[in-house]
């Protein structure tokens, strides 16, 4: 069972979610309602639910502020969070051996970088700055370590999950 | 017939033409800059050739790299779709020039109408209204004066080589005449290197109407009916529909006998259309004529049953129209809307990048006119429209409830687009009654910020809530069992790494 705590349109639902023995089917309790869930990944971020004889193809999107939810023709915005998970994570994050690659969120320029190759940063230390849409964000780097390479040129224009540096 | 069309120009309209040539069982050359070399375009052609880096005035815009292309694979003419080079009578003079044929009208039509003073006193020879106002370029401010205080405010300053809204001041009274001149006519010399500027009487939030005609090269002509284009922003068209729901059949005569007049003093020849402004009291003036294929063509399409580019190319290898006027018959409506790639929740402004998701759709009555797939780069280079979804219906109440219907289906992701606004336009009430003019757009967009935030289906919201956490479920597994989603298909092993990038994203947020 995996307790999940998701957020929909800043409302929060308490899931848990188990797979059942049958492809494709879950047990799920929603707030402390059982439900019997029918839901198969029919494409990349295409959901196929069943519920109650009721068919919803839901649809995923990865925007700038996090997830996107599709039911026909609305979307809602969602967070999900995993407390076990989490903690799995962070513990993984401290002790985190070898090269972390940091990577665009969106897709804009490359207008600089804070900082040079073989230079030393801090966990949380900008490192490059993305400019999308007239904005500037600033990329942190995950961890502490070395800028092993700066991976794109400075103006150079970048999609999500591009590469702009890694840190080692 | 040709034997090989080199067509110079990309997105949707190349794919249009690539198919109209497949048709025809033409050959088909594409052109593609740096950023365009796996665009839809150049995988559909049978051939494509590297015209330089992505700015356009470097590659689709470059006369000589297009005509060196043209020479070097054998192409006996051109399609220049539409934007780009399309309506550059020098480019359509350079072809001619090189042996090959301009798919379009003879460049001298092409010059008289580009100039919209020039068009304008041929309208007055022909006899076609038009708005009132000058048909010179303005000589002074006093000159500019009596002329406005003639017709009467609020008047019109518009650049004599204008186009896209440069140049153009909207002046209410005398007192900001000089001021409104002289911003207009600096403008106008810096975006067209010509400062002349001509003055006309204000419609308020008109009606926007165009007529299709199209004529051979023998002196044969007709009207293909009426385009409604009035649901417009920044003067870019959103939404078109055939036939209007204010002309009537008697006024789609008098329309049609007007624009082909038009056209034939300009002595015009292939696909053109004449745009009018239309009054309250269904009053028409001539606005300006467009030398080219419009975007909305499909629509024309639809209800006329004709396919307009298999005529262009047609009318270019010199064969005649192949029915009259009386042969013309309209039936049903049908619907445009046009996607583009912009940020509804950023003005839209647009909004390129990577398309992660498309889910297309399809049935009774749609047709999709893309020039993009799921996978695809949108580049940050060019004109944000990604695609045409059009609806057709035996009369309106149908083509609006098909067309709601795709727009259902319809889903992309990764990038923002503009398919909810649509949603929005055809539930409206205003829309629905058909009374729509130029200041609509804006007066919806107005009127939905006050809508948003209203409480949606508790039961949907719900749904979601279990969707998302089985998504996250479904992620960890993929990425325990090392990308095995990368058996679903074409992305899959890039959205899987995306998906491990957000979920780090995420991971490190909540860290802070």
């Amino acid at each position: 069972m995996m307790i999940y705590n998701v957020t929909i349109n800043g409302a929060v639902y308490r899931l848990d979610l188990a797979p059942d023995r049958a492809a494709g089917r879950w047990h799920c309790q929603l707030d402390g309602r059982q439900l019997q869930v029918d839901a198969v990944l029919a494409q990349p971020d295409v959901l196929s639910v069943l519920i109650d004889g009721n068919a919803y193809e839901i649809r995923r999107e990865r925007v700038e502020t996090g997830l996107r939810i599709w039911v026909g023709h609305k979307s809602y915005t969602a967070e999900v969070r995993d407390p076990r998970s989490l903690r799995g994570a962070t513990a993984r994050a401290d002790s985190g051996k070898g090269a972390r690659q940091l990577v665009a969120p969106m897709p804009g320029k490359v207008v600089r970088f804070l900082v040079a190759e073989n230079s030393q940063v801090e966990v949380g230390q900008g490192v490059a700055v993305v400019e999308a849409m007239k904005m500037q964000n600033e990329i942190k780097s995950p961890k502490k370590g070395i800028v092993l390479k700066l991976a794109v040129a400075e103006g150079a224009a970048v999609n999500v999950g591009d590469v702009l540096a890694i840190v080692e | 017939m040709f034997k090989k069309i080199l067509i110079a120009n990309r997105g949707e309209i190349a794919v249009r033409v690539i198919r109209a040539c497949h048709e025809l069982g033409i050959r088909c050359s594409a052109v593609y800059s740096d950023v365009d070399r796996t665009a839809l375009h150049v995988l559909k052609a049978d051939e494509a050739y590297p015209i330089g880096p992505a700015a356009a005035a470097e590659s689709y815009l470059d006369i000589q790299k297009i005509l060196d292309v043209a020479k070097r694979c054998g192409a006996d003419a051109i399609h220049p779709g539409y934007g780009f080079l399309s309506e550059n009578a020098k480019f359509a003079r350079a072809c001619t020039d090189a042996g090959v044929k301009f798919i379009g009208p003879a460049a001298a039509a092409m010059e008289m109408m580009g100039s919209k003073i020039r068009a304008r006193q041929e309208m007055e020879t022909a006899g076609v209204p038009f708005v009132p106002g000058t048909s010179c370029p303005l000589e002074s401010v006093r000159h500019a004066k009596q002329v406005a205080a003639k017709i009467g405010y609020p008047i019109m300053l518009k650049a004599v080589a204008g186009g896209g809204g440069k140049g153009m001041r909207l002046v209410s009274g005398p007192k900001e005449l000089q001021t409104a001149l002289e911003a207009a006519q600096s403008e106008a010399q810096r975006a067209f290197g010509d400062g002349d500027v001509y003055l006309e009487k204000a419609m308020l939030n008109p009606r926007h109407i165009e007529m299709q005609v199209l004529a051979d090269e023998h002196g044969n002509m007709v009207y293909l009916g009426e385009r409604e284009c009035s649901i417009q922003r920044r003067h870019q068209k959103v939404l078109e529909e055939a036939p209007s729901p204010l002309v009537d059949p008697d006024m789609r005569r008098r329309m049609g006998e007007g624009a082909v007049r038009v056209a034939k003093a300009a002595d015009y020849s292939n696909a053109g259309t004449v745009e009018f402004l239309v009054d309250s009291e269904k009053n028409f003036y001539f606005l300006e004529m467009n030398t080219r294929l419009q975007v909305e063509h499909p629509v024309t399409e639809l209800i006329t049953g004709l396919d307009l580019v298999d005529l262009q190319i047609r009318i270019a290898a010199g064969e005649k129209l192949p029915f009259r006027q009386e042969d013309v018959v309209i039936r049903g409506h049908a619907i445009e809307c046009r996607i583009y790639a912009e940020d509804p929740d950023n003005n839209y402004f647009p909004s390129p990048g990577r398309i992660t998701t498309l889910l297309a759709p399809a049935g009774p009555g749609i047709r999709l006119d893309s020039g993009v797939y799921e996978g695809c780069a949108v580049p940050i280079d060019y004109d944000p429209l990604l695609a045409k979804l059009i609806g057709h219906g035996q009369n309106r109440p149908q083509a609006i409830s098909r067309l709601a219907r795709a727009l259902g289906e319809y889903f992309v992701a990764g990038i923002k687009t503009n398919l909810a606004l649509f949603q929005r336009i055809l539930a409206d009430e205003d829309f629905r009654s058909g009374k729509i003019d130029t200041g609509y757009l804006e007066r919806i967009l107005e009127s939905n910020r006050d809508r948003e935030g209203k409480p949606e289906k508790k039961e949907d919201a719900a749904i979601a809530a279990i969707a998302a956490a089985v998504f996250a479920r479904l992620d960890v597994t993929s990425t325990a069992s090392n990308g095995s989603t990368s058996n679903h298909g074409t992305g899959t092993a890039n959205a899987s790494a995306i998906a491990s990038v957000w979920k780090k994203a995420a991971r490190v947020d909540a860290l802070r």
